[in-house]
């Protein structure tokens, strides 16, 4: 029989037992507010000086021939975006071990070929993937467009052509979405599959605890002795599992907005504009975030009896990790799942656990509240979750189970 | 009180397929006696006494115990029993007095008779000292005080001790068996399992032999003693369980 007065004694105890415990403290607590915004604005911090250090250095290239070609070669050197080195044969090298960042090749007669009304081939040698000769490569490759252009405009007026010519239109592109349906869909995706790896992290710990260390420690069977019904002991535990799940999440997702802010107003002024510093200053919307944590409750109580029902079979701490652990990749593939484009909520995957929350919260983040499947999710999370906890309690009425020898 | 009526614990083991922990065993222990279940390891003393803690349900037969049914009644009867074993450890993050202000909170004590039993136990068992310290820098003595103080907070009317000296240096299990003896004397139901002759000799009012999960003697010393024509504890165990052949082929059973 439930017993609200005995599972308060139960929660408050063993309360005060993980609090005292290091290893919880440092699951549940330390990892969620200071290592991961640590990490995540640290290195967004150290990406975003690479990036920006690469933007402003110049880059360094060599020119092959152009002998016949002065005035692009002095196109080239006076450009202040380009550092020109005076030309070896292992040019190739370079690029590879990344003295040079480019190599432009400007074939013999260019002038005269193109003088001639022929098309001359102006070949860049880059290291395709490198950050540095890509940069340069797109530079190079920039220049010559504009130095193109400039000929055909020349060209076009020394005939009395208009330029409309050769370019008839102008393409515009313009962004209707308002920002925070912006932010939803960048990170829409990102934050339920965080919340979700937080969740289950922040029940593991105290689950493998409070039963498979209880039982190692020899403390299941005093307390077993006690007049307590099972349930009441079980829902006691789940309670405290609960707890830090949920507490894990809100100081989590807590450190994680401040650090995006912090690191949106530090970042924005190293890099001009876009790039990594504009991930920091995408919006979302706050009431977004508070439907994620109204939905994310239900898959808590859903982890949380989980992992005590499977933490509990073992009979150590140790062969407890070896059960649970594997349990982080079951959750992260649906979770990811939700994050790949094209795959939508529709009448089945509503009915998936955690692939259920991970496209409803990409929704919510950008604005879309689809009333039905929210309830439909929502209700069927919390079926889950008393399954699960009905489960639970019946693993600890089984005497195989609690003394497995 | 505890009431005994063909009590019988099978388990399914993938070795040796269905066990018999306990084969019919019927017995009684009165208020104010310490009975005594002498027995080798694995002959089922452990399980006998889990089922009468109501930490096991019997596959067979019952029990009763304070005058409640050990199945239907499993709450009512941890009410009325102090369970001690070598397996019942204590909270190490807790100290002993939460240890037992806890205990004394689980069988839904009021917190000012919690204190004032909190202090009687402590000021009977000398535990002032380490009252406010956390368990697990215990030495076992005080950890057995603790345990005992765990026991004794409700003021139970059965004790039940499953090897409670086991493993502990002799002046701590000096200490347990004076402190079984006061249970005694305050005219609580005992049951107190052991392998060790010279402790169930020194302390039991009846003795109990079982062997295979099976009651094979029960008596006084002097009652085993007149049975089996010996006067030492050993020899009449021996004498009890079918010989050294019969000891042996349990223990190879078990292996």
């Amino acid at each position: 029989m439930m017993n609200w007065n005995a599972i308060c004694t139960v929660y408050f105890k063993e309360l005060k037992d993980s609090l005292r415990d290091k290893r919880t403290l440092i699951t549940t607590i330390v990892i969620p507010t200071l290592v991961i915004p640590t990490l995540m604005f640290g290195a967004g911090f150290v990406m975003t000086k690479v990036i920006s250090k690469a933007k402003n250095e110049t880059s360094s290239m060599m020119i092959l021939g152009g002998e016949a070609s002065p005035k692009l070669v002095e196109a080239f050197k006076s450009n202040e975006d380009f550092r020109v080195i005076e030309t070896t044969e292992d040019f190739k090298d370079k690029i590879s071990n990344k003295e040079i960042r480019v190599a432009v090749d400007i074939p013999a007669g260019f002038d005269a070929t193109l003088a001639a009304g022929e098309v001359p081939d102006v070949t860049i040698y880059h290291y395709q993937g490198e950050m540095k000769s890509s940069m340069g490569r797109g530079q190079v490759s920039g220049f010559l467009v504009d130095y193109r252009a400039d000929l055909v405009e020349v060209a076009f007026k020394e005939r009395g052509l208009p330029l409309s010519l050769a370019k008839p239109f102008v393409v515009v592109s313009e962004n209707v979405a308002p920002p925070e349906k912006v932010g939803g869909n960048a990170i829409g995706g990102l934050v339920p599959y965080i919340i979700v790896l937080l969740c289950f992290t922040g029940a593991m710990y105290p689950a493998m605890d409070l039963t498979a260390g209880e039982k190692e420690r020899g403390t299941m069977e005093t307390l077993l002795c006690s007049p307590l019904d099972r349930v009441n002991i079980v829902m006691g535990k789940f309670l405290m599992t609960f707890t830090a799940s949920v507490a894990t999440m809100i100081l989590s997702l807590t450190t994680l907005g401040i650090s995006a802010m912090v690191a949106a107003k530090v970042l924005a002024g190293s890099v001009a504009g876009g790039g990594v510093g504009g991930m920091g200053a995408v919006l979302i919307d706050p009431m977004g975030l508070v439907g994620v944590f109204a939905m994310i409750l239900p898959v808590a109580v859903l982890f949380s009896a989980v992992l005590l029902t499977v933490s509990l079979f073992a009979k150590s701490f140790k062969e407890a990790q070896s059960y649970v652990s594997p349990g982080m990749i079951i959750i992260i593939v649906p979770a990811v799942l939700g994050m790949l484009p094209g795959i939508d909520l529709n009448l089945s995957t509503v009915f998936v656990p955690i692939l259920n929350l991970s496209l409803v919260c990409k929704e919510m983040l950008s604005g879309v509240w689809n009333w039905e499947y929210i309830a439909l999710i929502f209700a069927s999370s919390g079926v889950y979750a008393a399954i699960a906890l009905w489960l639970c309690v019946k693993m600890f009425n089984r005497e195989d189970v609690i003394f497995r020898a | 009180m505890i009431e005994a009526n063909n009590l019988t614990k099978t388990f399914k083991d993938k070795k040796r397929g269905v066990v018999r922990a306990v084969d019919d065993v019927s017995f009684r222990c009165e208020p104010g006696k310490i009975y005594g279940l002498l027995g080798a390891n694995g002959a089922g003393k452990t399980t006998t006494l889990r089922i009468l803690a109501t930490l096991l349900k019997p596959t067979e037969g019952s029990a009763v115990v304070a005058g409640h049914d050990v199945v239907s009644a499993g709450s009512k009867v941890r009410a009325q029993v102090g369970f001690l074993a070598a397996s019942t450890a204590l909270y190490g993050r807790l100290t002993a007095r939460e240890m037992v202000t806890y205990f004394g909170q689980l069988n839904g004590m009021p917190d000012g008779q919690i204190k004032a039993r909190m202090k009687q136990l402590a000021d009977e068992l000398g535990m002032h000292d380490f009252l406010d310290r956390r368990c697990d820098k215990f030495s076992t003595g005080m950890k057995q005080k603790t345990s005992i103080a765990r026991t004794l907070v409700h003021d139970p009317a059965v004790m039940i001790f499953d090897e409670p000296t086991l493993g502990l240096d002799v002046m701590t299990a000096r200490a347990i068996v004076r402190f079984v003896r006061d249970c005694r004397d305050r005219g609580k139901t005992v049951i107190y399992s052991s392998h060790v002759m010279s402790e169930i000799e020194k302390l039991c009012d009846k003795i109990g032999i079982i062997h295979d999960g099976k009651l094979v003697a029960e008596g006084t010393l002097s009652q085993l003693s007149e049975r089996y024509g010996e006067t030492d504890m050993e020899e009449i165990f021996v004498k009890a369980v079918g010989g050294e052949a019969a000891l042996l082929a349990a223990a190879e059973k078990q292996a």
